[in-house]
């Protein structure tokens, strides 16, 4: 699950906000690794508004070291300053799960989430799942099975299904949705999550 | 929400003198579920966080020797899935896997669930719901501003334990379960370590709804402890909501039991949702013991626990409902293997 990402970490798939967020000449160049990107951000100075702390933690199998607001949220941290737009913030209040991430190999909200916390773990995002150009079995089988409508929960219910097959909570429909049921999607497209897992928990499970 | 700082302790003892040293505006943080989300409210005003999650062994679940002891920093995952939690102590197992979503229960604490705060529309400024926003009243939150909830939109008010001055209900699950298992929770404070009951770490709010622990200023919960016993096996939490998961009690009850044969020998019976404290209840327990559980018997039971309730204008129903929450969850647990 997690350890998806560390598999191949020199190749990820130039995505749009990439190019947004590096400017096309430098996409150019057709690979751009996410050391660099993280990196990138490490050397924009921008200074807090309040008091800061330190944080060193892994991103996505990437390390990074920050100055951050003391009162920042991983969620924040993950958007804001690392650029990780695919967590998204529905509530901010824990109670979406729009921002589910993992953290050490565990789902978590990232909005509840003090970003100081987060001193030497590991965190992996919606970006972190796919391998390469490979994607995750669970993201295949969102499309497979039409499981969103708008997307915005998407990558929070992705992040919570991956979680619900390797925690050994795919048995049955109804353990599913009882795993499930932190994500809120509010085009109501569990039918098409429900399926969605239980085709990935197939191709996971071997 | 104003400038903060931060810092990490990897010992109780470390904690207790870190705050000691913050003074009165600092407080502990273990997964932030509650308090983070208040500090964002602007209900909770810290100006300085003492991380109590990384304490060297106080995430420590024993369950090998005479007693349970979670240490205060448990997640509430890994204390509900603890084989022996599982197998044995259903009402705790089931208490911590009826609240929250799984993503919460990764971070939440069940030491910070203890002082979790209630969801109380009103204290929380209407919080979640956009037709409510606004600032209110609330003497829990701003001592002697009045109670809005009383007289106001009082569908989740308490029925039992309220006061003229808050009927907030008390809102954790896994607290309920620890009543009907007479836990015991461990401190540690600038005054050195001392244990107490559960059922004494709850205040009734009566003119004073701003102070809900018996917890002395800078005092850690360290761990909590259950003596073992046989009344674990017959045991369930059972909790109705509004939807079928990831929701507050309406109302719930913890229920374990001790059996001879049909006759109940020794029950405990505990409420959540529909007081103001997590809420023990000897007359329900006095009407079951020493006799054989019919339905009747524990509905009997049931509305015996309600017998001092008093509803507010939309939240009556609570008093049937906790009723035959209660009736209900005895013959559960009276069904289940001992
Ligand atoms: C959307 C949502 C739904 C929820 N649903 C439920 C539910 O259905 N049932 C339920 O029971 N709960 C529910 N919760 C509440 C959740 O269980 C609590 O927020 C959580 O248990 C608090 O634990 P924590 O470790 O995150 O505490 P924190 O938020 O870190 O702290 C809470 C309080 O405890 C203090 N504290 C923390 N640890 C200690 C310690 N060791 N010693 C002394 N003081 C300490 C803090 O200073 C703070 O005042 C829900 C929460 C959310 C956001
Ligand atoms: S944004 Fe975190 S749970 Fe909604
Ligand atoms: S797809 Fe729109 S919120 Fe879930």
């Amino acid at each position: 699950m997690a350890d998806k990402t560390s598999d191949n970490p020199g190749s990820v798939e130039v995505t749009r906000r990439l190019v947004l967020a590096v400017g096309a000449g430098t996409a150019a160049a057709g690979i751009l690794p996410p050391v660099p990107r993280v990196k990138a951000q490490q050397t924009v100075t921008r200074v807090e508004p309040g008091q800061t702390v330190q944080v060193s933690a892994t991103v996505n199998g990437q390390p990074f070291t920050l100055e951050i607001d003391s009162r920042a949220s991983l969620l924040d941290l993950l958007r804001e300053r690392l650029d990780l737009t695919g967590t998204k913030k529905g509530c901010d209040h824990g109670q979406c799960g729009a921002c589910t991430v993992h953290l050490d190999g565990r789902p978590i909200s990232s909005c509840l989430t003090l970003a100081a916390k987060i001193e030497g773990r590991e965190i992996t995002t919606i970006e972190g799942l796919a391998s390469g150009s490979d994607l995750h079995p669970m993201q295949q089988a969102f499309i497979d099975n039409d499981a969103l409508q708008c997307g915005y929960c998407t990558p929070g219910q992705v992040m919570s299904a991956v979680a619900c097959v390797t925690g050994g909570h795919a048995s049955d429909p109804d353990a599913i949705r009882e795993f499930m049921s932190g994500n809120i999607c509010r085009c109501g497209a569990y039918v098409g999550i429900l399926a969605a897992i239980q085709q990935a928990a197939k191709v996971m499970e071997g | 929400m104003q400038a903060l700082s931060y810092s990490v302790a990897t010992s109780a003892e470390a904690a207790v003198a870190q705050f000691a040293e913050a003074g009165g505006l600092a407080r502990y943080i273990a997964g932030g579920t509650n308090l983070y989300d208040l500090m964002k409210l602007g209900i909770e005003r810290p100006i300085h966080l003492i991380d109590v999650s990384r304490i060297d062994g106080m995430d420590a679940i024993e369950t090998g020797g005479d007693v349970l002891r979670f240490g205060g920093r448990a997640l509430m995952t890994d204390v509900a899935y603890a084989p022996v939690v599982r197998e044995q102590y259903p009402v705790l197992s089931e208490s911590l896997l009826k609240a929250a979503s799984q993503q919460l229960r990764n971070m939440a604490t069940v030491g910070g669930n203890l002082l979790q705060r209630t969801r109380c529309m009103y204290f929380r400024n209407g919080a979640g719901s956009a037709s409510m926003v606004g600032v209110y009243p609330c003497n829990k939150r701003e001592p002697g501003s009045g109670c809005s909830a009383i007289g106001g939109l009082d569908r989740n008010q308490a029925v039992l334990g309220t006061s003229e001055a808050c009927t907030a209900v008390a809102p954790g699950d896994w607290p309920v379960a620890l009543m009907a298992m007479d836990a015991t929770i461990e401190l540690l404070g600038p005054e050195g370590s001392r244990i107490i009951p559960v059922a004494e770490f709850y205040r009734l709010p009566g003119e004073t709804p701003d102070r809900e622990f018996n917890l002395h200023p800078g005092e850690l919960v360290t761990a909590i402890t259950i003596r073992k016993t046989h009344a674990g096996l017959k045991s369930t939490y059972h909790k109705v909501r509004d939807r079928e998961s990831y929701a507050f009690a309406l109302a719930s009850a913890a229920v374990a039991l001790e059996m001879d044969g049909a006759t109940v020998r020794v029950a405990r019976i505990a409420l959540g949702g529909v007081a103001t404290t997590p809420w023990r209840s000897p007359a329900a327990e006095a009407l079951v013991v020493g006799s054989s559980l019919t339905p009747e018997r524990a509905l009997q039971a049931g509305r015996a626990a309600f017998t001092d309730a008093r509803s507010g204008e939309h939240n009556a129903y609570k008093i049937e409902l906790g009723a035959r929450v209660i009736a209900d969850a005895l013959i559960t647990a009276a069904e289940r293997r001992a």
